[in-house]
């Protein structure tokens, strides 16, 4: 019987997404359903003054307005989740209303409570609050240094924290080298978009002392946990249901404030409270991602063996520090610093740093991306130093496939992999050696194509929770699976990570449907709701299908196990004597002998004859908790033409050759590369947060932020290669994120290898036409660089 | 003050007491139970909100509900006919065009316009088409993928119903 593992079905989830009938947050609606909106600070940075609610309070619909100072005491601030040891952190409180002080454009600052959405949001008008407005500051290489102005009063210099990573020499190494180059990175803010904004309903029903939160959330356990700290009542009182939920990519990881005041509103008025935020709203608070000033160094001999890396990073945090924040560019980021390659000697600096905006957390790929960008474009830099091809400079430096479980500089161990393997694949999807004769010929006749290589490996399938523990993080990484089989077979499956258009109520069907042989169409995967998924921890981290996929297969084969005695006391064969055949055990020799999964259900769901010591009843809970990490990886090839009278950027070709192990449905992997390598290529090109000197937002609208469009946007060809991880038994690795990972470094690479011939050598995305046309005016000498 | 609007939505006349400035998607969404137009940004960019006026794809959201009486609107829910999925939704669910489903509403919508004006476009024409649609997760190529091959089942539906 063929597996279901390894085919391309069509999605379960869709036939609802694409007729309307699914249920996201907004779209819920309870019997007396009232509205929140939240009156957002104007300013980057003062000091609060009086905030006068008592015209709004008498607005027409209204039914209640509250001030910070109306609830201060009443909840706990905002925490921060992930505590990294070892770098002297501090993370002031985050209130949920501000008080005294607002530290960015956007920080909540009062909230109304009305009959209707827009009651609620006119009466917003009518508070009045005194700010006195303080000097602001965004750019977090300004924001440590002295003189800047200071937002927390115990945090000196708006340092959140200093992180070192360390292995080998790495100061030895570049005195002792033969070839240095450095470069100045910025890797600008973006904003995450998820096409559906965050909302929230909330439901308190004193009589029970029961609350129920709707909310677009990717890990509704996390949410339910810190909505109890936060509301200071208990957990187990608590219920969260993630209804559908339209994308994240990081930004719902987070329990922000909105909800919560949601749910305390609903346990002050009595009443079911709505909270949706629109976008413009959703550019201003919800988080940010990315936001990196770099300085970086790359050390090698001259035929091309690197043997070190330094960086010195200042991360901008924000305001706060967000849920997940300081884990982000430093256990995701610095820990990474070896990329693909066996670079023996490194060492990173990471300054987290307060600045008068939006707090920035995990966005996809959540600090791998800027690590495999910085690797990438040094890697570049240095083979053009050395006069290398850059692609022989990777091989030179690749991990060996040999060489795993492989421990790198930084400490971390690779599971697996076959570096050469993608890249020579995707080498030669292109052609590589025509295309370089062709820009040969194109430079001769003033045109400027250029190629770019990104090589890159990523840490994913968050992770061990020992390791999680280890490095700070306030949780667990596990993560669980209820398989339940009903007297007529049919299975219904509850996981604890929560699938937001990654596909896994298709893909843990396939698991489970395999295991008892069965069509797909007999399983079904329940996800989203605190009331009846065991706990687990989300989806983030690509560790959704490495992590909670293998909880799944783990209860269904314990499931099976059981159902086989039933099977064997049935056939009354001995257990050893059977054989599992497409969907049924068979005695062996007997072929007519046989019971399949579904009878053997039936008779442990009404336990009219079991064997001795068999309780009645078929499920089965596993909680899998992965002994290490799993490192995807892969080769990115991308292909640009530079108009130099304009500055525009043309993908010619986008060739992504990824390797996440044996994909367990291809046509899902494939979408989800689609997906990341545009999300990265929008980062390259076009997507950039940009604030003024006040600390305004103004690319604070869809009209300004430049989220990729179809009409901008090239093909992409994929390409896999399968290279199994030891850390599970399903052999899968992760691939949400690695379609960011490792475009963006492809397309800057590729562009400043178009315009290498001008002595170009850096130019910093994003690559919009105005930059590229200036840095081409100032290295032909015409005065317009920035 | 309210007022009482009359709107033809999917066959069917619906009346709602709304205010005058209240957007059509709004009174779709809240006021109509149509849950299925999606509402993504607030400045008629992302195309969530799109539906069909009088048969061509109007972003629901630059739109008051009142200046809508009189029209023949459609939504998601009302594409599907006696319980068979419209070829885009088909196609859509075939060709892997949606991951989260937030844009795809207004993404199919849009697409039935394209398709009524051109049964045969490029994937130039598709991408231009459909470029006031946002989508964050697909990457578009899936679903220029299945506005393709809806666009070859229209084509070619008409011609094989008529053999047989």
């Amino acid at each position: 019987m063929p597996t279901l593992f390894g085919s391309g079905i069509k999605r379960r989830e869709d036939p609802r997404l694409i007729t309307g009938r699914a249920t996201y947050t907004d779209d819920v609606k309870l019997p007396g359903l009232i509205y929140l909106a939240i009156l957002r600070s104007p300013y980057a940075h003062a000091k609060l003054g009086k905030v006068d609610t008592k015209a709004a309070k008498a607005a027409p619909g209204v039914l209640a307005v509250y001030a910070g100072a109306d609830i201060t005491d009443r909840v706990v601030p905002v925490p921060c989740a992930w505590n990294v040891p070892n770098c002297n952190l501090k993370t002031p409180p985050h209130p949920l209303l501000a008080h005294q002080k607002v530290r960015y454009v956007g920080d909540g600052v009062a909230m109304v409570i009305a009959e209707s959405r827009a009651a609620a949001r006119d009466a917003l008008d009518l508070i009045e609050v005194d700010y006195e407005p303080l000097k602001a500051v965004t750019d977090p290489e300004r924001a440590c240094q002295q003189g800047a102005p200071q937002l927390h009063a115990d945090v000196p210099n708006n340092l959140a924290f200093t992180w070192v990573v360390a292995g080998g020499n790495a100061d030895e190494a570049f005195a002792k080298a033969e070839a240095k180059v450095s470069l100045r990175i910025v890797q600008q803010r973006l904003l995450p978009t998820a096409m559906e904004p965050r909302a929230a309903v909330a439901s308190y029903n004193a009589g029970t002392g029961q609350l129920t939160l709707w909310a677009t959330s990717q890990n509704p356990h996390i949410h339910r946990f810190l909505c109890s700290v936060m509301l200071k009542i208990p957990e187990h009182r608590v219920r969260v249901i993630a209804p559908e939920v339209g994308g994240g990519f990081g930004s719902k990881i987070p329990c922000y404030a909105d909800e919560v005041l949601a749910c305390l509103a609903s346990m002050d008025l009595g009443r079911p409270v709505k909270w949706t935020e629109d976008r413009s709203e959703n550019y201003k608070a919800t988080i940010h991602g990315r936001d990196h000033v770099e300085y970086v160094e790359m050390c090698g001999t001259r035929d091309g063996k690197i043997t070190g890396l330094r960086t010195r990073v200042y991360a901008g945090l924000g305001g706060y520090a967000s849920t997940a924040a300081p884990g982000v560019p430093t256990i995701l980021h610095g820990l990474m610093y070896s990329g693909a390659y066996t670079i023996p000697n490194i060492h990173g600096t990471v300054h987290g740093v307060y600045t008068t905006a939006t707090p920035v957390d995990a966005y996809r790929g959540a600090g791998r991306p800027e690590a495999t960008y910085l690797i990438e474009r040094l890697v570049d830099t240095l083979a053009r130093e050395i006069g290398m091809d850059p692609v022989e400079v990777r091989r030179k430096n690749f991990i060996p496939k040999d060489a795993f479980p492989y421990t790198v500089a930084t400490g971390l161990t690779y599971d697996s992999g076959n570096y050469h393997g993608t890249l020579d694949k995707a080498l030669g999807m292109l052609d590589y050696g025509a295309f370089r004769a062709e820009q040969e010929k194109a430079r001769q006749q003033g045109r400027y194509l250029g190629v770019g290589v990104s090589s890159y490996a990523e840490i994913c399938g968050l992770g061990p929770s020992q390791v999680a523990g280890a490095v700070g993080f306030g949780g667990g990484l596990y993560d669980s699976a209820v398989v339940r089989v009903y007297p007529t077979g049919m299975v219904r499956v509850y996981i604890g990570t929560k699938p937001h258009g990654q596909g896994e109520e298709t893909t843990f069907a396939q698991i489970v449907a395999d295991e008892f042989g069965y069509p797909v169409e007999s399983v079904e995967i329940v996800h989203g709701d605190t009331e009846s998924t065991p706990q687990g921890w989300g989806t983030y981290g690509s560790r959704t299908t490495a992590v909670g996929g293998t909880a799944v297969k783990l209860a269904a084969q314990r499931v099976k196990e059981k159902a086989k005695k039933v099977a064997a006391h049935l056939l009354e064969a001995n257990e050893a004597d059977l054989e599992w055949k497409d969907d049924a055990w068979v005695v062996r020799g007997s072929p007519d002998k046989r019971k399949s999964f579904a009878e053997a259900a039936l008779m442990a769901n009404v336990a009219w004859n079991l064997p001795a010591g068999v309780e009645p009843g078929l499920e089965a809970t596993a909680f899998f908790d992965p002994t290490n990490f799993v490192y995807p990886f892969g080769t990115h090839l991308c292909t640009v033409e530079v108009n130099p009278e304009t500055g525009q950027v043309t993908v010619l070709r986008y060739i992504a050759v990824d390797d996440c192990g044996p994909p367990i449905n291809p046509m899902i992997v494939e979408g989800q590369v689609h997906g990341g390598v545009i999300q990265g290529i929008g980062e390259a090109l076009q997507e950039m947060a940009v604030y003024d000197a006040e600390g305004q937002l103004l690319t604070g609208t869809m009209m300004d932020y430049a989220v990729p469009k179809a009409s901008q946007m090239p093909k992409i060809e994929t390409a896999h290669t399968v290279t199994p991880s030891p850390v599970n038994p399903l052999g899968v690795k992760g691939v949400g994120e690695t379609g960011t990972i490792a475009s963006v470094a492809a397309v800057v690479n590729a562009v400043c290898d178009a315009l290498a011939p001008l002595g170009i050598k850096h130019i910093d995305k994003p690559l919009t036409p105005a930059r590229v046309w200036a840095a081409i005016q100032q290295a032909k000498g015409n005065g317009g660089g920035r | 003050m309210k007022r009482t609007v009359s709107l033809s939505v999917n066959g069917a006349t619906r009346t709602a007491e709304v205010e005058p400035r209240a957007l059509l998607a709004h009174v779709l969404r809240d006021d109509l139970d149509l849950t299925g137009t999606h509402i993504g940004c607030d400045t008629s960019q992302c195309g969530a909100c799109t539906v069909l006026i009088d048969g061509r794809a109007v972003k629901s959201c630059t739109m008051l509900a009142v200046q809508a009486e009189g029209c023949q609107i459609t939504t998601i829910e009302g594409l599907a006919t006696n319980g068979n999925l419209h070829p885009l939704q088909q196609a859509f669910w075939e060709k892997h065009g949606l991951q989260c489903g937030f844009c795809t509403p207004g993404m199919i919508m849009t697409a039935v316009d394209l398709l009524a004006q051109n049964s045969n476009p490029s994937e130039g024409e598709i991408r231009h088409a459909i470029e006031g649609n946002y989508c964050r997760c697909t990457g578009y190529q899936n679903i220029v993928a299945a506005i393709q091959a809806a666009a070859a089942t229209l084509r070619g539906a008409t011609p094989a119903r008529a053999a047989s």
